[in-house]
Order: structure tokens, then C-alpha cells, then sequence
């Protein structure tokens, strides 16, 4: 079963450390990612999906740091690597596809250089001409002309740095690919080609891919399973299709309420309140402020992400098992 | 698009170099009275005998002879001929010397001791100001903040004089000033060479630090910014070593402004100097001028002012044409 796994997180912990107080962005998560599966993570700003993202590359900044846990890739914790041997992970077994792509590449610098100085950096002893000949190929893999290869990124437009950053997000053929938010600098149209673009390499890599974002109806057509993050928490994963007809936690379903639909014209039905503040959480459920449903013990039990059937879990003390 | 550009600088520098001649011509002409005049009152002054028909022919012959009876316009063109060919007249101080003769002597002064500290001053206060925002640099270097606030605050000639105390009269290991020692025949040998080096140190040392203040602190704030880019967080993500990050991501991007910067200070360097080469007695353009306004040389003093613009307007041009190759969004 290991075999199988791509990524294996458990109880991953990230916290801000600010004015000598721990404020918990990533509160003990775990979840499990499948070869060539798409995993959508979604959640309100400030509910620390990026911050999961960026913990996994070991790219977060103080005053971010790690508590705990462990994330299994290729049978070794990559938060417990050396400095060295976690260099020489970044991009050959995980790479990310940024969130701010108008911005992640370097501007003075021509797109094939920035390129191959990720092949360089992992030592494959590959010649100039065969860096050449697979920078091209890749652009190509992702509908850019050849040409882009001697551009400078002010020279593309958005959704063509975007692919330039799907291509160099696959230049090593990583096993997981960790993408932040990778349409949203983009407008409708460009998104949905772009997305299907990241989908296709993903799938003809075999890769499992995390996407991180908020907008739903890219989700639902992206994404295999789907996990939701609430202050820090993971609070219900499930396979796309069963989490759109029938959401478990009291939170997906207010998600799920919220989003137009064109069959039926009524008011959008709105989350009350907001998220609480990372410093202040409410005791026991986080959401219980907002809950429709809350009764008194989740003003006081913290609920566990359990089981709920086979393939989905959930983390609320009033849904079914 | 990129000839365009090209094309576009270098009439610039033209334009400029043309305007700085003129002001040249016009600025002295809108004092009242006229050179002639001038001398004679002088001659006035310490009594010689004037008037009569005599004096009218001998004003209208030095008239002729600087060209003074022209019209102006005409007058105006033979100026901005002559000055385009660099000829700057006689000094008045040194006649029959030309101007640009003793420009040229003492440009080589200033070139070497000014240019080669500002960018001795630019690499190393840039990469030092670059290590200072580093994260995993060491720590220490994060307290030389505090010292190089203090130590730009310093006037250079302040700075100069507290170097020549020091070192030259209390501890007398280097010149008093001087480009090189006084009785020796400038020439190419390594003895001369090293005479020279000496004689540089101070004055050098004056200017570099002074201004590895500014480099570093303006480096560091430049810095700050490009750390929090997100191509920054992509090389890292791309598992790049920390000497690519540090060189082809971060500081290559936080030069851009500093070379701007390079550029007007290379400039102004030159202007600056003349205190610099008054305190150590060097003999450049600095010095050159400083003498010229004591003893009201004025065509030296306008030539050492055309000088400075030329400098000024070089130094632009040159970083100009080199800053396409270091940031290719600059060629529209």
C-alpha cells in the first residue's frame, strides 16, 4: 500500500510565531496523495492553505516554522532532510507552480536560462544540446512556439508565463506537483485553457498534483478528491463528485449553498460571521460561532478528522458515521 | 527597436554637450562690462596713463583679435566650433598655456583617483549592502548599519584631513599629498607606479569611505524588496544552490537601481573632487579649477566647467548603452 502512496503527510504543524505568541496556521494535518491523483484543497483566505504549500517545499519564512510532523515522499521525511539533500529534492521529486506567476520569473533573465538553471542545479550531467532540445520540448508540451525559449518574461503575457511555469514546474518529471493558486492572476478564459494545460503534462507524468485555491467550479472540474481547510484545519476530504452531491460538514454545505447555480434562481445563501482570527480561536470546534447546527459540545471537544465511509472523512461531531 | 534606442542616446549626449556649450558662451556674456573693459580698469587701477585716441585703437584691436567685434551670433558659433574641436583658448593665469593642454594633464589625475575609488566604493559597498540583507548571512554583518549611517554623514574632506593627521603627520607612513613625489619624472616603471599608489591611498580612502555608506545602505533597502519577490521564492523552490540565488536572482535584480545611481555619481564625482584635491594637494581638474577662480582665470574656469559636463554627460551615456545588456525591459 505504501507503494501506492506519492506523498504521505501526518500531523503536520505550522505555526507564526508573533509577539511571543504561537498563532497555528497549519494545525495538525494529515492526508495521503495517489500517483497521478489530483487533490483540490480549498478554504477562506487566512485558513493556511498556502502556508501548507510552502511548508512542504520547506520554502516558509520565519516567523513560520514547522512543529511537527512528518511528510513521506519517496520513502524519506522531507521535513526532516539535511539543508543539502532538501535542495537536491526541490524540483526532482516536488516542484510548485507559484501563485503570484506575473512575478515568479526572473525579469532580466531569458526564460531558457531560467530553465536550465533548474536542470543544472540537480547535477544531471546532461549537455548544453540536450538541455536545449528538452526546454523545447516543453514548451512545446505546453502550446508555447520555440521562440519563447530566447524571450524575456516582459516580452509574454500572463497565461504564457503561466505556461512557462508549467513547464519548468515538469523540466525534472517530479512525482508531486504542489500548485498555488495557479490560475488566479488569470482572466475566465485563459484560466480553463491553462488548467486544462496543467492537467494534461500532470497526466501524462503520472504526477500527483495538489491544487490550492478557492474557486470551486474550477475545482469540481480539476480536481479527483477534495479537502477543505478551515483555520488551520483540514475539515472534510472527499472525492469530488460525492463531496458536490452530498458535503458532510456543516461548513462544506454552507461552501457548497453559497455557489450560483443556473437551474434554479434564488438569493445566494451566505456564510454568517467570518473566520475567526488565527489568535483567538473559539474553544472547541472553530466553527462552531458560524454553525447552524452547533450544539454544546462543540463549544468545548475539538472534533477529530475521522472516517465517515470509505473513501471520505470529515471532521464534525454531528455527522453520521 | 534596438538601433532605435541606440540612435536615440547618443543624439541625447549631442544635445546635451551642445546646451552645456552654450551655457558656457552665455553665462559669462551676461555679466556687465567686457573682457577689454575689464583689463583696462585694471591697468587703471594701478596707474597707468589712459585716454586719447590711443587707448580707442588699442581697445578696437584686442577687440578684433578675440573676435569681440563680431556680432554675437557669429561670435557665438566660432565659440561652439572652437569648443566642439576642444580648443578652450589661452589660460590666463598660465599664458601662453592652452586650456586644454592643462585639462588633459590633470584629467588622468582625476579619472584615476575619483573613477577608480567611486567604483571601487560601488563593488564593494553593493556587495556588502547585498550580504546585509541576506537572511543566511552572518549575523555580524548586520551591525555595520549604525557605523556606515555614521560614517556617509562624513564630509570626504573632513574625513581627509583626519586621515592625513593620523597617518601622514603623527604617524608619517604615507605623503602629506602629492600625486607622486615631488623631484621624480613621471613614467611607466613599477617604481613610479608605486609612488603613485601611495600618494592614492589617502585621497582614496577619503572618498571610499565616505561613500560605501551610501552603496551599502541603498544595496541593502534594494535588497529588501527583491528578497520578497516571488521569483525569489521560485529559485529557491527550483532547488537552486544559495551562490545562484544570491548573484543571478537577488542581486542582479537590486544592481538595476544602484547602476542608475552609479551613473549621476560618476558624474558629480568629478565636481566633488575639487575638495578633495585641495585637502591632498592632488593635481587634477579639482585643483586645476580651485586655482582658476583665485586668480579669475576665467577660460580655465570654463573649460574645467565644459570638463565636468563632458564627464557628467559621458558617464550617462556609457551606463546607458551598457544598461540594456543588464535589464532588457529598458529598450522601448
Amino acid at each position: 500500500m505504501s507503494q501506492d502512496i506519492a506523498l504521505q503527510v501526518n500531523n503536520l504543524r505550522v505555526s507564526y510565531m508573533t509577539g511571543g505568541q504561537e498563532v497555528k496556521a497549519v494545525d495538525d494535518v494529515s492526508f495521503s496523495l495517489y500517483p497521478g491523483e489530483r487533490l483540490g484543497v480549498v478554504g477562506e483566505s487566512g485558513s493556511g492553505k498556502t502556508t501548507l504549500a510552502l511548508a512542504l517545499m520547506r520554502l516558509h519564512k520565519p516567523p513560520a516554522y514547522i512543529m511537527g510532523g512528518e511528510a513521506l515522499l519517496d520513502g524519506s521525511d522531507i521535513l526532516a532532510l539535511e539543508r543539502e539533500a532538501m535542495r537536491q529534492t526541490r524540483w526532482s521529486k516536488l516542484s510548485l507552480i507559484p501563485q503570484g506567476s506575473m512575478n515568479s520569473l526572473n525579469p532580466v533573465v531569458k526564460i531558457k536560462h531560467q530553465m536550465a538553471d533548474a536542470i543544472e542545479a540537480h547535477e544531471r550531467g546532461w549537455t548544453r544540446g540536450r538541455i536545449a532540445k528538452h526546454i523545447g520540448e516543453l514548451l512545446g508540451r505546453v502550446g508555447l512556439p520555440d521562440s519563447v525559449a530566447e524571450m524575456y518574461p516582459h516580452e509574454l503575457s500572463g497565461g504564457m508565463k503561466q505556461r512557462v511555469c508549467i513547464a519548468l514546474a515538469i523540466i525534472l518529471e517530479p512525482s508531486v506537483i504542489i500548485a498555488d493558486e495557479p490560475t488566479s492572476a488569470l482572466d475566465v478564459v485563459v484560466q480553463r485553457v491553462v488548467m486544462q494545460t496543467l492537467n494534461d503534462v500532470q497526466e501524462q507524468l503520472n504526477a500527483a498534483m495538489i491544487i490550492i485555491g478557492h474557486d470551486m467550479g474550477l475545482m469540481a472540474q480539476s480536481a479527483d478528491r477534495l479537502a477543505v481547510m478551515y483555520a488551520g484545519k483540514m475539515v472534510e476530504v472527499a472525492p469530488i463528485s460525492s463531496f458536490f452531491s452530498d458535503p458532510q460538514h456543516p461548513y462544506s454545505q454552507l461552501l457548497i449553498s453559497s455557489l450560483p447555480s443556473p437551474e434554479e434562481k434564488r438569493e445566494l445563501a451566505a456564510i454568517p460571521g467570518s473566520q475567526p482570527s488565527l489568535l483567538e480561536l473559539p474553544s472547541g470546534c472553530a466553527f462552531h460561532p458560524r454553525c447552524p447546527i452547533a450544539e454544546e459540545r462543540c463549544k468545548q471537544e475539538i472534533p477529530l478528522l475521522r472516517n465517515i465511509s470509505v473513501d471520505r472523512r470529515a471532521a464534525c461531531h454531528l455527522v453520521e458515521v | 527597436m534596438k538601433q532605435a534606442y541606440f540612435v536615440r542616446r547618443l543624439v541625447m549626449f549631442v544635445v546635451v554637450v551642445i546646451l552645456a556649450a552654450t551655457l558656457n558662451f552665455i553665462i559669462p556674456r551676461l555679466a556687465p562690462g567686457d573682457p577689454i573693459g575689464a583689463v583696462l580698469e585694471e591697468l587703471r587701477a594701478r596707474g597707468a596713463s589712459t585716454g586719447g585716441d590711443a587707448e580707442d585703437e588699442i581697445v578696437a584691436a584686442y577687440r578684433a583679435r578675440f573676435g569681440l567685434d563680431q556680432p554675437i551670433h557669429i561670435q557665438y558659433f566660432r565659440f561652439l566650433f572652437n569648443t566642439l574641436r576642444f580648443d578652450l583658448g589661452y589660460s590666463i593665469s598660465y599664458y601662453p598655456q592652452k586650456v586644454e593642454r592643462a585639462l588633459l594633464r590633470a584629467l588622468p589625475w582625476t579619472v584615476g583617483l575619483l573613477a577608480l575609488s567611486t567604483l571601487i566604493s560601488f563593488a564593494a559597498g553593493s556587495f556588502f549592502g547585498a550580504m546585509m540583507a541576506w537572511p543566511r548571512a552572518p549575523g555580524f554583518l548586520r551591525r555595520f548599519v549604525p557605523m556606515f549611517m555614521v560614517l556617509s554623514a562624513v564630509p570626504y574632506y573632513l574625513l581627509g584631513l583626519i586621515l592625513i593627521y593620523v597617518f601622514a603627520f603623527v604617524l608619517r607612513l604615507l605623503p602629506l599629498g602629492g600625486a607622486y613625489s615631488s623631484g621624480t619624472v613621471p613614467r611607466l616603471d613599477l617604481d613610479f607606479l608605486l609612488d603613485v599608489a601611495r600618494h592614492g591611498i589617502l585621497p582614496a580612502l577619503s572618498i571610499v569611505l565616505t561613500s560605501v555608506g551610501f552603496w551599502a545602505l541603498g544595496m541593502r533597502g534594494v535588497m529588501v524588496t527583491v528578497l520578497g519577490e516571488d521569483y525569489l521564492t521560485l529559485a529557491e523552490a527550483k532547488g537552486l544552490s544559495e551562490r545562484r540565488i544570491f548573484f543571478g536572482y537577488a542581486m542582479r535584480n537590486a544592481l538595476l537601481p544602484q547602476v542608475t545611481a552609479l551613473a549621476i555619481a560618476l558624474g558629480t564625482v568629478a565636481s566633488g573632487a575639487v575638495l578633495v584635491e585641495v585637502v591632498f594637494n592632488y593635481p587634477g581638474i579639482g585643483w586645476l579649477l580651485y586655482n582658476a577662480l583665485r586668480s579669475s582665470d576665467y577660460y580655465m574656469v570654463q573649460g574645467v566647467t565644459f570638463c565636468l559636463i563632458l564627464t557628467v554627460a559621458v558617464s550617462v551615456l556609457v551606463v546607458d548603452m551598457i544598461y540594456p545588456l543588464l535589464d532588457p525591459r529598458i529598450e522601448r
